[in-house]
């Protein structure tokens, strides 16, 4: 669906998720190099880490699948 | 349909880094950037009113979901879940599903064909103005309470989570919503509302998989709740034989009758705030995928609500108390087993993800109450009994003004609630008093021919006066529950799932008794508004797969499946 003009809602989507999903990935490769005092359970999984590459990862396809001029809806 | 919170004490639970108020504020830059964007597409009322009627049905689905789906929701439920185990999860399957397919099979053809704009305006063009008169004035009395109590316990959350001004929090939710939605309409929203839904699930999905890491499965949170509470707080349908045998004091038929055919059915199927974003479809095959693909949904709310509610309960190392013992005690309550769960696994970025998705939630839903507000303000008041001639234009300009004036009015009703707190208590009520016998008014107005303008007034009327009735004679004498919800062991909720029934089945009576006293309309003015006149455009020329019965079965099979599963 588009907005009207030509930017479609999954590319807002897309930026939301991609710029979420490097803040997350960076604070969480941060926090790999220096170990926060307090951790949270569950710390040993690093759950910033992956989960901040995947709303990266799922972020930048939708930027890229409903990038302005693609034609997509 | 959402337990109260009211909790006002305690330190913070939660402190952000610099990097979540990063996330916070960019969220808070892309949804205004978004109704910056969707202005100019917002100048006739069909754009502003109704987004054009071109949203697919993937947006109009996520959306209607999006907008039920507040921040209350979400903390409401989670508690719910910690303090009635997995018998919460009745409002997001029965209480939910069934009414969704219904919607969508049922009344949305009857909806879409008459372009009718808002439900009050479907009931002017079946049972005439006093129908619309009665129904449009109690929906935005209902809907600006809602949203002013609601902007109150998100405030108040976001204190006792963050630390944050209670001023501060409802000032800056409050006038970014009005700003998109006044710039933007419904358009606005519903795109706000698509964005919001992908971050609750964003911000919310790592609590129940690191949880379930955690408690070592499903079958480990099950031993763990057998021994911190009971192995009943893990099934759904086997511990409501007897009011008694369950936390929740309900019986079956209160969730099956009460909750499945009544509450659930009247707010998804007539309660505007949701079916507003369906009318916004194309097409009508559209406006019927719409409600299947967010029953869809629906059922995996689940997921992120209840399931770290029943998580809480199997791994937090603290009780959590009800509301009155919290405040005594200094403890925590059932309604902060979200955030509690939140902050044990969330570090830094995740956290502000997970704030965020509560924001989120909480925007989506006032913003869904604002956007309802104003089209059935301007629509079917304004137009209807005020100035029933003016330009296009001038309802555009009201639609904006209104959108201002009702978030005003949302904030003077949340400090109003700050005085009186014990008016949370009564949105339950509220919702029964409005929405039950509304349904009965609209189902038999969609489906019997016969139905008058006079049955379908005094109906509605009648449902409505029985409803306050039958709460204020519970609130005089207290022993009346024993009537109202036929044991004196019902609570709160049960007795609101059995008002609601009886306020519905008392609508549909009155109404089928004056219809068969008075003259009905000629079929000629029935056309495209009751079943057996009008004509349902047939669907053939598409394939199974993109046909919206198949897709029913299938999230039917789904749900039939889910509460074996849990039995």
């Amino acid at each position: 669906m588009k907005a009207g003009g030509s930017l479609s809602i999954w590319l807002f989507i897309g930026i939301s998720l991609l710029v979420n999903g490097l803040l997350i990935f960076g604070s969480g490769i941060y926090e790999l190099i220096h170990p926060p005092v307090k951790q949270v359970v569950l710390y040993n999984l690093h759950a910033n880490v992956w989960w901040g590459g995947l709303l990266t990862a799922l972020g930048a396809f939708y930027c890229i699948h409903f990038a302005p001029g693609k034609g997509r809806v | 349909m959402t337990p109260v919170l009211a909790f006002a004490r305690a330190p913070r639970l939660v402190h952000l880094s610099q990097i979540d108020l990063v996330i916070i504020i960019f969220y808070f830059a892309l949804v205004l950037a978004i109704g910056f964007y969707l202005k100019e597409q917002a100048n006739t009322g069909e754009d502003f009113f109704m987004a054009g009627r071109e949203m697919t049905a993937w947006i109009a689905g996520l959306s209607f979901l999006s907008a039920n789906l507040g921040s209350l929701e979400l903390m409401g439920w989670a508690g719910a879940s910690y303090q009635y185990g997995i018998l919460a999860a009745h409002w997001y399957w029965i209480g939910a599903i069934p009414a969704m397919l219904f919607l969508a099979l049922v009344m949305m053809p009857f909806y879409y064909i008459s372009k009718t704009h808002s439900v009050p305006g479907y009931l002017k063009l079946r049972f005439g103005e006093p129908a619309r008169a009665l129904s449009s004035i109690s929906f935005a009395f209902m809907t600006v309470l809602m949203s002013g109590i609601n902007m109150y316990s998100m405030a108040l959350v976001l204190k006792i989570i963050l630390g944050w001004d209670i001023n501060f929090s409802i000032l800056v939710s409050s006038v970014t919503v009005a700003i998109y939605v006044a710039l933007g309409g419904l358009r606005s929203a519903i795109f706000n509302e698509v964005l919001q839904f992908i971050l609750i699930w964003a911000g919310a999905l790592l609590i129940p998989i690191l949880g379930l890491i955690e408690a070592g499965g499903w079958s480990g949170l099950k031993a763990r709740i057998a021994v911190n509470a009971s192995s009943e707080y893990t099934h759904l349908w086997s511990t409501l034989g007897r009011f008694q045998d369950n936390p929740m004091g309900i019986h079956w038929t209160g969730i099956v009758f009460g909750l499945g055919a009544v509450i659930s059915m009247g707010y998804w199927t007539t309660d505007f705030l949701v079916v507003q974003r369906v009318l916004s479809s194309k097409d009508l095959r559209a406006a019927k995928m719409a409600p299947i693909i967010g029953a869809g949904f629906k059922m995996m709310v689940p997921f992120i609500v209840i399931l770290p509610g029943l998580l809480g309960l199997a791994v937090l190392p603290i009780k959590l108390v009800g509301e009155t013992q919290a405040v005594a005690t200094g403890g925590h309550s059932y309604n902060e087993v979200l955030p509690l769960m939140l902050a044990r696994y969330c570090g830094p970025g995740l956290l502000g993800l997970g704030i965020t998705a509560l924001i989120a939630g909480f925007m989506s839903g006032m913003a869904g109450n604002v956007s309802a507000f104003t089209t059935v303000w301007t629509y079917d008041i304004y137009r209807a009994l005020i100035r029933k001639d003016a330009s296009d234009h001038h309802y555009v300009s009201m639609g904006r003004w209104s959108t201002v004036i009702g978030v005003a009015i949302s904030i003077g009703t949340a400090y109003l609630v700050m005085d009186f707190k014990s008016i949370m208590d009564y949105v339950q009520a509220l919702f029964s008093f409005f929405i039950a016998p509304l349904f009965a008014c609209v189902l038999l107005g969609m489906l019997w021919k016969r139905a008058t303008a006079a049955g379908g007034f005094w109906g509605l009327l009648s449902g409505t006066l029985a409803s306050v009735g039958m709460w204020a004679w519970v609130k005089v004498d207290p022993s009346a529950l024993r009537y109202v919800a036929l044991s004196p062991y019902a609570r709160d909720m049960a007795e609101n799932m059995y008002r609601a029934l009886w306020s519905c089945l008392t609508c549909a009576t009155v109404t089928v008794v004056i219809s068969l006293l008075t003259k009905p309309k000629p079929e000629s003015e029935l056309k495209g508004l009751v079943y057996g006149a009008t004509e349902i455009p047939s669907e053939t020329y598409v394939s199974t797969l993109h046909r919206p019965w198949f897709w029913a079965v299938v999230v039917g099979i789904a749900f039939v499946v889910v509460n074996i599963i849990f039995w």
